[in-house]
């Protein structure tokens, strides 16, 4: 094992997000807020797939987290459930109705996007706080 | 023959994890093969954002903490 002062993931548990990534609009568009907010360095997209399929790297990281957030484009809410069926729960939620971004009414624009990334920052935030 | 991996950069608590594993798969007197992986990339095929981790057979059966020995012994079985 090396003992040199590489990156290492023992100290900050991410806070990992994770985007329906439906077929509508709406759900390109929590995607793609996902991929933003990687980059702008307020959590980590993580894939919603390896908690439905149960992947087991996936399911500990997860509940390992710092904080888990979950971004909905349409009121079916399936990142959300997918979650819950897996055993996780008291995690933040934004759904874009919310925000007034409904489903085949919300073309995917940047600006669709910067709000929708803002508002679910500023959702896991809330949940990041109050659980400090 | 159990397959074990330790997944970690190489920090003390990837260390403790490792230490722990053995020490708990010795007590139980059964085989294994543990094998330490450091490299980021390689740590993420296996779906794992924290560390440290401990794989037993392709499993990922703790992420993000070092358990104690019982525990881990649960984990071996």
């Amino acid at each position: 094992m090396k003992s040199t002062n590489e990156r290492c993931a023992c100290h900050a548990a991410p806070k990992l997000i994770f985007a329906c990534s439906g077929a509508a609009d709406v759900g390109a568009i929590t995607d793609q807020a996902a991929r933003k907010l990687t980059r702008d360095g307020v959590g980590k997209m993580f894939c919603l797939a390896g908690i439905g399929g149960r992947v087991s790297g996936i399911m500990k990281s997860t509940a390992a987290a710092s904080a888990v957030l979950a971004i909905d484009g349409c009121p079916l809410c399936c990142a959300k459930h997918c979650l819950e069926d897996a055993g996780f729960g008291g995690f933040a939620h934004l759904q874009l109705e919310e925000i007034g971004m409904k489903k085949g009414k919300t073309p995917v624009t940047r600006n669709k996007v910067s709000k929708a990334a803002e508002a679910a920052a500023a959702r896991l935030a809330e949940v990041y706080e109050a659980h400090e | 023959m159990k397959d074990l991996k330790i997944l970690g950069t190489g920090c003390p608590k990837c260390q403790k994890l490792a230490e722990t594993t053995e020490a708990a798969a010795k007590e139980m007197g059964i085989e294994y093969l543990i094998e330490k992986v450091t490299e980021i990339n390689k740590i993420m095929e296996f779906g794992v954002m924290v560390t440290p981790a401990l794989v037993v057979d392709g499993e990922v059966k703790v992420s993000g903490k070092v358990p104690g020995v019982d525990e881990i012994k649960i984990m071996l079985r």
